[in-house]
């Protein structure tokens, strides 16, 4: 501990501490631009400098170490002197357009400018214009005169999203901050950039001119869009959502807010929002009135309860419902005499679900993951399924941490990978026991028998740190994947580690919590699917995008003599349902997400629900009422939740353990195997239809990505129309050459409209020349 | 005038060739420093003894800043030439690249010996091709010659150097932008500290020194540190070389003792063009405050007595002024040199050189105003010492000492709109 003095006062702080963060820490506010507490220190705007006792000269408080006994003044004569030298420099090239500026009044610039700026300004020469860039759909550079090249937007790309994508180009007061060679902005956390320039230079370019900053109101919430919880403020003016900001949670999101999260809702307006009860008469679709539509959905459930048997109905909800939704649709299930419920849509083995006890999870606080020493990722598509977990890693890995990757593909985590094994679907398990193989024979001195790369990875995992073994969405939507959960707890069992599930969604712990699963009793998502139900109530599905088989679950749907659909869009169930259901996304209803680290956050809904939308826990109440069924008398959704987690001890459910499983590989298929991700602005029906999020690289049509080898046994050239084949169905995409790929494998993407033709997510797949 | 010292193969055909560099006793010194197996400290101790101070600007003691390489550090170690002299009116590093360049390798490997470095890069300004040649040629020369590489002179001792070319940026010149370059970024200062002994080149500790000041070491392991400091004065050892140029009749280097009179060095260079009267000097490069010919006319050159006079010797760039002399139009091009060559990084030097530039500008060309001179001595207060690296000085040096001397010319040309010579 050093002792210092600022401003008079004492304080006592850690060495190696710059004066900004100690003075930070004793309350004392410092002027600075470039200065950010999560970015590296570049010292350039010196808007930060104070007066050192001894100095010669005022130094950057941000870039200035503090030394014992040092007695430091942000406000002296020389101090104030200095800072206002500086704001009148950053000044005289900074246009006089606040008043048309979207930063205005939440702008740094303005605000130091009122503390330190002068009346009129002393520069009579001719102001610097800087055109403006295109950097994307996401992020405006429309106003680079604006620009106080403070890097900040760069160190953010080259530090925290691992990947430069803007830099500061040509010198003196020629400098502009661009992208490479006019390239556009492509990271999947490139709005942060707009939260960190302290200036208008950078700005949303959806809420571009939508609003003034002070004439929003706010709400805090989480987010629905993976599942992390991260804390956002929905912004809203005339009942409209108009932006969304992170809202700074050290434990979850720091301060950090994934591209998905910041501009999904731009899907909430999306002109297919379903805003009337409908229901469909001699195959005409008709607005109907509320009572009229939940009466001939109660009265249809009812009769074929009556009739074929309620074992004939089946309930699916997308893991990004709320927890209230959950619990009170498995309870009208149950009510009804149904245990056909699951939320698990993306998921293919539930051979897990009988020897778990607990509630899969993370296995480990979010925040522990920076304190992790090496870590193991099985399947997952990290940087898109969970950009700001990535982003801890990415920290984690540069302080030391290192990363060992098992997978299907090999795309570009913009961290360094100690280690990495990448094979075909099929093969995934054996890798896994490999690794389990060469742990055992590390830690018990037998001889190594595994290959190279097990052996390697085991090394890493043997540090005696604090270790990981992570799966990820593809493991846990994988074949084998109580297999792969099997292995991973033995892996981190010889290992002193800890395992867990990345989950997939909001509410990908939630809905275990709900109940929203089959018990012993009822069918999983897979089975009522591939057994066809003679009805079924979907909540936020849309079949063909968000299951593990789009194929069969269309073909159920067209074969079920009645779908209920509560959607909050208008979408392909028109073609299969025989009601739809508006219901509310979660900035119209309150409710609660339970993130993948098992924090139970409730949020209250920011806007009124749009047209005669509902929220979806008041439309199964209603329901519930209607069919009969008691316990559907909740006021609040906070009545839902309390019931719901009534005597549940959450940390004490949350548990990965499972029992001995047969960790046999299966035979391997011949032909090609398919491999497929869900894109990152794929996963969710809100995400899907926001447009900016539409436009960026990351939502391109998919493409059938194999490796140049296998393109050419196909005799199929780079950007040629390939027929790809599954089952009954194919379609016809784009042939694109990877040549990371495992051989044997084709990677394409699920959840998509173009590829919604094809079946399961895993297993056999044809290509050929179209 | 003494036999000269680094300019000692100027007499041969080809000064540049080994052979021609070895006739004037070449390579004696790392040969001795190998074969008695000196030890680092006792060099060090000899450098300190001949008061060497850097001769790319800023004067700092040589042995001191080699004293601050870390001794026990596992791991590599650089060692750095700044060949990137760009400050106008400097051209002397140039000359020692063209015709001595194997007084610098040898000064280098001395240098590499002394802090157990292995790798060293010489960094040469980007518009000097026949130079960079001429080091390339030398360099493979010594290697051929076990001069550089393994097994130097049949010890154990290896060190290798690697020429590279910048892109002709002046601020690339400060030394961590020098090293942001050779790593392959921007030319951009960094903020210091951490200083380049511990955070240097790829991060790891490096010492970095002008091209004459590795140039001086031979010598003085040669005849040893008090040897070169007699030649010189108290606090300004040894001989340097002065680039004198501007309005006289026989611009050019010339190596000569520290403390040589002024009026000496004026005399070597031809005196003033046409028998015109000298109006003023800035005796260190352009970045130094310039001093009238008067003054001038009674320093000598050393490091005390020019800044005794309110400017400093710099890197020994001597520009001579004569009465033709329009001083607002040559602080105009001074000014727009430093506003062209920022690297823009930090806010006042980025913003303040080309305010600096526009209002002399606005004055050369007949728009001044009078409350423009206070104007920028203010801007000038607020440039120097608020910057990450000593370019904004550099900037703002420059007007404040054209504004300390020659004040009334500026106000002439504000009230007059034109020149007063
Ligand atoms: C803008 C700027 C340009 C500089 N250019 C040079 C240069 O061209 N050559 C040089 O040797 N030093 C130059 N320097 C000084 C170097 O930063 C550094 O002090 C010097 O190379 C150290 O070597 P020395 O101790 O041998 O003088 C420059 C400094 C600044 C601030
Ligand atoms: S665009 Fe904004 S964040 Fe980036 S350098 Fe300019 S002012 Fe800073
Ligand atoms: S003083 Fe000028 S050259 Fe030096 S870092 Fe700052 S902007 Fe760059
Ligand atoms: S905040 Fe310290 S220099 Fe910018």
């Amino acid at each position: 501990m050093i002792n210092i003095e600022i401003d008079g006062k004492r304080i006592e702080t850690e060495n190696g501490t710059t004066v900004i963060e100690a003075a930070h820490k004793a309350g004392i506010s410092i002027p600075h631009f470039c200065y950010h507490k999560k970015l590296s220190i570049a010292a350039n705007c010196r808007m930060c400098l104070v007066q050192v006792e001894k100095a010669p000269k005022p130094l950057p408080a941000c870039a200035t170490p503090v030394t014992e006994g040092m007695k430091v003044f942000t406000a002296s004569e020389q101090a104030v002197k200095a800072q206002k030298g500086v704001m009148e420099f950053l000044l005289v090239n900074h246009p006089l357009d606040c008043p048309i500026c979207d930063q205005g009044g939440e702008c740094m610039l303005q605000d130091m400018s009122v503390g330190y700026g002068g009346g009129a300004s002393r520069y009579h020469e001719e102001k610097r214009t800087v055109l403006s860039k295109d950097i994307g759909p996401l992020v405006s550079a429309e106003e680079m005169s604006r620009c106080i090249n403070c890097t900040r937007c760069v160190r953010f790309g080259a530090e925290i999203a691992g990947q430069m994508e803007m830099g500061q180009a040509f010198r003196g007061e020629h400098a502009e901050i661009m992208t490479f060679v006019s390239g556009t902005v492509n990271s999947e956390l490139s709005g942060n950039m707009i939260d960190l320039c302290p200036v208008g230079a950078l700005t949303s370019k959806p809420f571009r001119y939508k609003a003034r900053s002070w004439e929003l109101s706010r709400r805090r919430s989480i987010s629905a869009h993976d599942s992390l919880g991260t804390s956002l403020a929905v912004q809203t003016k005339n009942n409209h959502v108009l932006r969304v900001l992170p809202i700074e949670n050290e434990d979850i999101n720091e301060c950090w807010l994934s591209d998905k999260d910041r501009f999904a809702y731009e899907g909430l307006n999306s002109a297919e929002r379903l805003t009337k009860p409908m229901i469909k008469q001699d195959g005409k679709w008709q607005e109907v009135e509320w009572q009229v539509a939940l009466e001939y959905a109660a009265n249809g459930l009812r009769h074929i309860a009556n009739g074929a048997g309620a074992e004939q109905i089946g309930a699916l909800a997308t893991a990004n419902s709320t927890l209230e939704e959950l619990y009170l649709l498995q309870k009208l299930m149950r009510g009804i005499g149904s245990d056909n419920v699951d939320f698990r849509l993306r998921q293919s083995d539930f051979s897990a679900d009988d020897k778990q006890q607990g509630t899969p999870w993370l296995g480990m606080p979010i925040a522990d993951i920076s304190r992790l020493d090496s870590v193991l990722i099985v399947g997952s598509f990290l940087r898109k399924d969970h950009p700001l977990l990535a982003a801890r890693i990415r920290q984690a890995v540069k302080k030391g941490a290192q990363a060992n990757i098992i997978h299907s593909v090999d795309d570009d985590l913009l961290m360094k990978v100690a280690n990495k094994t990448i094979v075909a679907p099929d093969a995934l398990v054996a890798a896994l026991s490999q690794v389990a193989q060469a742990l055992d024979a590390e830690k018990n001195g037998k001889a190594q028998t595994a290959s190279a790369g097990a052996v390697a990875i085991a090394k890493s995992l043997s540090c005696g740190g604090c270790v990981a073994v992570l799966l990820g969405n593809f493991a846990q939507q994988h074949p084998q994947a109580a297999q792969l959960q099997a292995l991973a707890q033995q892996i981190a069992a010889l290992s002193n580690g800890k395992f867990g599930f990345i989950g997939e969604a909001a509410n990908s712990v939630g809905g275990y919590l709900a109940h929203a699963t089959p018990g012993t009793k009822g069918l999983n998502a897979a089975s009522m699917l591939a057994t066809p139900r003679k009805a079924y109530v979907l909540l936020n599905v849309e079949a063909e995008l968000d299951t593990a088989n789009p194929q069969q679950a269309i073909a159920a749907m067209q074969s079920a003599d009645l779908v209920i659909a509560m959607s909050a869009y208008k979408h392909h169930a028109t073609s299969y349902a025989d009601v739809l259901l508006p219901i509310a996304p979660f900035t119209e209803t309150s409710g609660t997400f339970v993130s993948t680290e098992g924090r139970v956050q409730s949020f209250k809904g920011a806007v009124k629900p749009l047209g005669e939308a509902r929220p979806a826990w008041k439309v199964l109440r209603v329901l519930g009422n209607l069919l009969k069924i008691s316990g559907f008398d909740q006021d609040t959704s906070e009545a839902v939740r309390d019931e719901a987690l009534k005597g549940v001890d959450v940390a004490a459910k949350l548990s990965n353990t499972i029992s001995a499983i047969d960790t046999n590989a299966v035979s391997a298929a011949g032909g090609l195997q398919r491999v497929s991700d869900v894109p990152i602005y794929a996963t969710d029906a809100v995400v899907r239809r926001s447009a900016p999020l539409q436009a960026t690289v990351d939502a391109a049509t998919p493409q059938a990505w194999l490796h140049s080898e296998e393109l050419k046994k196909l005799g199929v050239q780079v950007g040629a129309t390939v027929k790809v084949s599954q089952g009954q169905g194919s379609v016809s995409i784009a042939a694109a050459a990877d040549d990371k790929l495992p051989r044997g494998v084709v990677r394409v993407a699920a959840g998509h409209a173009a590829t919604a033709a094809l079946g399961a997510m895993f297993g056999t797949i044809t290509v050929e020349r179209a | 005038m003494s036999t000269p010292i680094i300019f000692n193969t100027l007499h041969f055909d080809q000064p540049w060739t080994l052979e021609n560099y070895l006739k004037v006793g070449g390579y004696k010194a790392l040969r001795k420093v190998l074969a008695e197996k000196m030890l680092p400290e006792a060099i060090i101790a000899e450098v300190k003894a001949s008061g060497l101070r850097g001769r790319g600007g800023a004067g700092f003691p040589t042995g001191l800043k080699w004293s601050f390489m870390p001794r026990n550090y596992q791991g590599d170690k650089y060692l750095v030439c700044n060949s990137d002299e760009g400050e106008p009116g400097t051209c002397k590093d140039r000359d020692i690249l063209r015709y001595n360049p194997h007084m610098l390798i040898e000064g280098m490997a001395i240098a590499a010996y002394t802090m157990s470095v292995k790798t060293g890069y010489n960094y040469i300004h980007g518009e000097i091709f026949e130079a960079y040649e001429r080091m390339e040629a030398a360099c493979e020369e010594a290697r051929k010659a076990g001069y550089l590489g393994q097994n130097i002179l049949g010890s154990d001792f290896e060190f290798d150097l690697h020429n590279h070319l910048g892109y002709g940026a002046y601020v690339c010149g400060e030394e961590t932008a020098l090293l942001e370059s050779i790593e392959g970024k921007k030319g951009q200062p960094r903020f210091k500290p951490p200083f380049p002994a511990t955070f240097g080149l790829y991060g790891k500790p490096t010492t970095i020194n002008n091209t004459e000041t590795f140039a001086s070491i031979p010598y003085i392991i040669n005849n040893g540190g008090q040897q070169f400091a007699d030649l010189g004065v108290p606090n300004s050892g040894g001989i340097k070389l002065f680039s004198v140029s501007g309005h006289v009749n026989n611009p050019g280097n010339f190596e000569v003792p520290m403390g040589t009179p002024f009026k000496t060095l004026l005399e070597m260079a031809g005196g003033v063009r046409g028998g015109n009267k000298l109006k003023a000097v800035i005796p260190g490069g352009s970045s130094m405050p310039v001093l009238p010919g008067e003054i001038m006319m009674d320093l000598n050159m050393d490091f005390d007595s020019i800044q005794k006079a309110g400017s400093y010797l710099g890197t020994g760039a001597i520009i001579v002024m004569d009465e033709t002399t329009c001083m607002v139009k040559a602080l105009e091009r001074l000014s727009y040199f430093y506003f062209e060559e920022s690297c823009g990084q930090c806010t006042p030097c980025r913003e303040g050189t080309g305010w600096l530039y526009r209002i002399v500008h606005r004055i050369e060309h007949g728009e001044g105003r009078p409350e423009d001179l206070d104007l920028l001595l203010d801007l000038c207060n607020n440039i120097a010492g608020r910057t990450i690296c000593a370019l904004g000085d550099a900037a703002a040096w420059p007007v404040q000492g054209f504004l300390k001397h020659y004040r009334k010319e500026f106000e002439y040309h504000i009230e007059h709109k034109r020149c007063l010579v």
